[in-house]
């Protein structure tokens, strides 16, 4: 089950996953399994105490995590995100995009696309809004 | 007409680039069937019941000449010497081998067009009013909002696998010619009581086997917060949309079973988080941005003539088939001395929608010689030439004679709409094509279907009304039945601001009744109406469906 980053594949050496209904009790730097229909506003409180949100991704075709991750940027949330399960490399940049660290995929899936596929997907086209918006923030 | 920058270059030429790579990528087996599907769908191809087919934007619905002789070019090179306009402003090809569709979207690279999201679960092309810029009754013209909308929306990470497929449309018209409450969006603009300029947000319009008429989410939201609205709305269906069963999964499905109180909530909330973000919200669009995007959709310098044209009235005068040409297919345009020319790509007994090479040819070279280089595609399937001089009427007209698209028939009742259905359509039930044709030859008369007046029919293959059938005021649906065509007919449907879905007449029709059962209908409503000017949606709503169904079943 290799974990994608923007240099290539990395074992997972993550910590064991709370679920959210747990999430009152867990220390600090804690690894949250966080389900697509919660509210992120309910996780915000507890952002400090979390090292790591996953988000599952049952089909490539589901495309409720990007919204997740999305808010859950938009509302502070700064540790490490991570989609898992069915991402696609043509999808790496989009996840990437929406607020996403790194994408865990299953060994089927990273034999069929291995890692210099998903290296070359960080060099797929960017849209061309967020190159509009990237200029004028520079400018 | 919008020019693309250095972006939109490099996007457009990566893209086809991209695709030549996820097609490769297909064979090699690093994506599956399933994986490869969606990509090459949001890349315009289909596969369908012969060929592939091609899918090429036309954003809003506005093209130059140049452009118009590249789809020509690509329908004699590429395709079996035609085209076809269809409902969503966009022209399809329907005969592509999948080893020419890179060339192809090369071609199209070359002329600032694509194919980019025409299909699949994102936000589709944006369609808008087809006489944007040139109508009279314009508060504002759409497009420059349509644009903004397809820079925000190509390619917007977020949005590129949503639960379905997604579809705005805009108008700067009080009347609406966009047909704005079917689709997941709407936006009309208007203006506040101070005249600040805005919208009218409507959503969860839809045809489809559930047609919904679209509800006003926002009364008034003023201009520059378009995108962040958009967003929210954008970000609600997302994440609640479902995904359980394709055939809900739309917003109008959403916003129902949700209810629109619940909607405008959800949104709303989702609107002001954005609006409090520090820095206001990313998506946000640049002001220089949109200065510049209005500045490409300034109006031409049209000349300043008087509103009246000698050399047309003369004209008029000795030739009674330009002056029945010129009644029914130009309408008023905002400059004295202009019209607006509804070109009908609806000959009798053709295609509706289907244009030759050599049409499309003629097409761009009138929209150059004649049109400030400008043509529109319109929802109806014409073509438009917006800004012609009255003064040159009587020539576009003659050159249209030529090439064979001067049928006067704009609004009338051989004015079809017809999606490809089974002649094409991989998920069609009937053919519609066939159809359409006969009941335009039993038309054709140009004095009848003249007395006749505004009448619109509109043909689907399927339940998935992709020919608007039920927006149509006779809406004709095909089905199957125990492998036997077999006719819906709907009635009182409209397309524009009183906008109606169509009621079912009664039981199906085999093929070679519905032209017949059709002629009843339309001797019934001559028969009944109060003066020849109450059109026939008008005689339906004032007398109700009856007179009308027994006509139907009259035999
Ligand atoms: C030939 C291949 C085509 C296929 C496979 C296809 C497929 C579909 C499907 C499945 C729907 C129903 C979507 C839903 O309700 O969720 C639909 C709706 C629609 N399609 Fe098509 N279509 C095709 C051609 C066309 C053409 C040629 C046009 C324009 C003439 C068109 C325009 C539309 C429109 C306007 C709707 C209904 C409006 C709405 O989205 O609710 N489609 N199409
Ligand atoms: S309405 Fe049905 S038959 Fe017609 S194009 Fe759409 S999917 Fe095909």
């Amino acid at each position: 089950m290799p974990i994608v980053t923007d240099t290539g594949f990395v074992p997972d050496d993550s910590p064991a996953l709370v679920a959210l209904e747990d999430i009152a009790v867990g220390g600090e730097g804690i690894a949250l399994d966080m389900p697509l229909d919660a509210d992120p506003e309910v996780v915000a409180p507890h952002f400090n105490r979390i090292g790591l949100i996953v988000i599952p991704f049952p089909s490539f075709a589901d495309g409720r995590g990007f919204s997740l991750a999305q808010r859950l940027r938009a509302l502070g949330y700064r540790g490490t995100l991570r989609a898992n399960g069915h991402v696609i490399t043509d999808q790496y940049p989009f996840a990437r995009f929406c607020g996403f660290d790194e994408v865990q995929i299953d060994d089927a899936l990273a034999t069929r696309q291995p890692e210099d596929l998903w290296l070359a997907a960080k060099d797929r086209p960017v849209p061309p809004f967020l190159k509009r918006k990237a200029q004028a923030w520079v400018a | 007409m919008y020019r693309y920058d250095e972006f939109d270059h490099d996007y457009v030429r990566a893209r086809v680039a991209e695709f030549r790579d996820q097609t490769q990528r297909r064979m090699d087996g690093a994506l599956t069937e399933d994986e490869y599907k969606p990509l090459r769908l949001q890349n315009g191809l289909y596969l369908q019941l012969h060929a592939y087919m091609l899918r090429v934007a036309v954003p809003y619905g506005t093209l130059s000449s140049r452009q118009m002789r590249t789809l020509a070019m690509i329908a004699e090179r590429w395709d079996e010497g035609y085209g076809h306009f269809t409902t969503r402003q966009n022209i399809q090809y329907n005969w592509t081998k999948l080893t020419d569709v890179g060339d192809i979207l090369d071609a199209l690279a070359d002329v600032e067009m694509h194919a980019i999201q025409t299909s699949g679960n994102c936000i589709r092309n944006v369609t808008a009013d087809h006489f944007a810029g040139a109508a009279a009754d314009e508060i504002e013209d759409p497009r420059p909002t349509a644009e903004l909308i397809r820079q925000w929306s190509t390619a917007h990470p977020e949005f590129a696998f949503l639960p379905r497929k997604f579809k705005v449309a805009v108008t700067g018209s009080p009347n609406d010619r966009a047909v704005t409450k079917a689709h997941d969006i709407g936006l009309r603009m208007l203006r506040d009581a101070d005249g600040n300029p805005g919208y009218e947000v409507i959503v969860g319009g839809g045809l489809g086997r559930t047609p919904m008429i679209g509800k006003v989410i926002r009364d008034f939201l003023p201009k520059a917060d378009l995108l962040p609205y958009l967003e929210a709305i954008l970000r609600v269906y997302n994440l609640h949309g479902r995904r359980d069963n394709k055939y809900k999964a739309r917003i109008k499905i959403l916003v129902h079973e949700t209810g629109i109180e619940d909607m405008r909530a959800s949104v709303e909330a989702e609107f002001e988080r954005q609006m409090r973000e520090e820095g206001g919200p990313v998506v946000l669009a640049d002001p220089k941005q949109v200065e510049r995007i209005e500045a490409y959709f300034a109006p031409p310098a049209f000349a300043d003539l008087p509103a009246k044209s000698d050399a047309l009235d003369a004209a008029m005068a000795s030739d009674p088939a330009l002056a029945a040409w010129v009644a029914t297919n130009t309408s008023e345009h905002r400059a004295n001395g202009y019209s607006i020319v509804t070109v009908a790509i609806k000959g009798t007994g053709e295609a509706p929608g289907d244009a030759t090479t050599a049409q499309m040819r003629a097409l761009a070279d009138l929209g150059e010689r004649y049109s400030h280089d400008e043509l529109r595609i319109s929802h109806e399937q014409n073509v438009i030439l917006p800004h012609v001089k009255r003064d040159d009427l009587p020539a576009v007209y003659a050159a249209l004679q030529k090439a064979e698209l001067a049928s006067a028939n704009a609004g009338l009742i051989t004015d079809i709409i017809a999606c490809p259905g089974l002649d094409y359509c991989a998920l069609a039930t009937a053919r519609s094509i066939p159809v359409a044709q006969d009941l335009s030859e039993r038309f054709a008369e140009p004095a009848r279907a003249k007395a006749i007046g505004n009448f619109t029919i509109k043909i689907s293959g399927c339940i998935n009304a992709c020919g608007h059938h039920h927006v149509g005021h006779v809406g004709i649906l095909g089905l199957e039945k125990s492998g036997i065509e077999n006719y819906q007919i709907t009635l009182g449907g409209d397309h524009t601001e009183t906008m109606a879905v169509g009621e079912r007449a009664g039981p199906g029709m085999s093929a070679a009744e519905v032209g017949p059962a059709i002629e009843r209908l339309v001797d019934a409503y001559l028969e009944r109406r109060s003066n020849d000017d109450e059109r026939f949606i008008d005689t339906y709503r004032r007398l109700g469906a009856e007179p009308f169904k027994d006509a139907l079943y009259a035999a």
